[in-house]
């Protein structure tokens, strides 16, 4: 189950993602994004304390925004991720293409 | 000891397949980061199957089985549908996924290197995948 949630602080839009990403709900991942960049969002922080798993499915859907993200000067960090899911990041080394922060003030500050 | 499990070609399934694989992983000797890797990568090779050799038909089935010994844990994924042989199977670099946008092709590296060993073999219909993972002491 996948649940998420959208706020914005200092025009900052934060996406909040609660419980599991997989093949059979990665598309709703990928509609709130692109929601997001079509609402002219220029910062985004995806929140993933309460993300409990994420397989392929979800982090292809980050991946596949990389590209027009640098293009169009969006910026989209990571905070919060546990250390199940965030060692998933480090294997496939997405962490050396998307920032990613220990919490959400932190990525806020940077 | 043996666990086994069959489930439909539809992903819904595979929040059931995570849940079966942590119980029978759940005495065995590798951390919990580790069990959680080698549920990502059982789970991807069945997402695979299920979506591009099944077309996600609900009346196709994949069998698990996993065997674990006092140095390994066998996963044994098997199904009858369009054999998809992962030794041969180049995954692209992940460069390439971005530039080209695409939102497949992680999974298999994921699996490739999460799990130890890989085996696979196509017979008589029915495909075999095998991941294996080694207890490091």
């Amino acid at each position: 189950m996948l649940r998420l949630e959208k706020s914005t602080e200092n025009k900052i839009e934060i996406l909040s993602l609660f419980g599991e990403v997989d093949a059979s709900n990665s598309v709703i991942l990928d509609e709130a994004i692109q929601e997001l960049v079509d609402g002219g969002a220029k910062s985004i922080i995806v929140d993933g304390e309460k993300l409990d798993y994420i397989s392929s499915a979800g982090l292809g859907v980050f991946m596949s925004y990389l590209e027009d993200f640098n293009d169009k000067g969006i910026s989209m960090k990571i905070c919060g991720l546990t250390p199940k899911v965030h060692e998933v990041f480090k294997i496939l080394g997405l962490d050396q293409l998307i920032p990613i922060y220990e919490d959400r003030a932190a990525a806020s500050a940077s | 000891m043996k666990h086994k499990l069959n489930f439909a070609c539809q992903t819904s399934a595979l929040s059931e397949l995570r849940a079966f694989l942590q119980g029978a992983m759940s005495g065995v000797s590798l951390s919990e980061i580790e069990k959680h890797q080698v549920t990502l990568a059982v789970e991807e090779v069945c997402a695979n199957l299920i979506i591009h050799s099944h077309g996600c038909n609900p009346e196709d089935y994949i069998h698990l089985e996993i065997k674990d010994s006092a140095q390994k844990l066998v996963f044994e994924i098997s199904d009858q549908g369009k054999a998809f042989n992962i030794l041969t199977y180049e995954a692209p670099d992940l460069k390439k996924v971005m530039v080209e946008k695409r939102k497949g092709g992680l999974g298999i590296i994921l699996v490739k290197k999460i799990m130890d060993e890989i085996e696979f073999e196509s017979e008589n219909g029915t495909n075999t995948c095998r991941l294996i993972k080694w207890f490091h002491s």
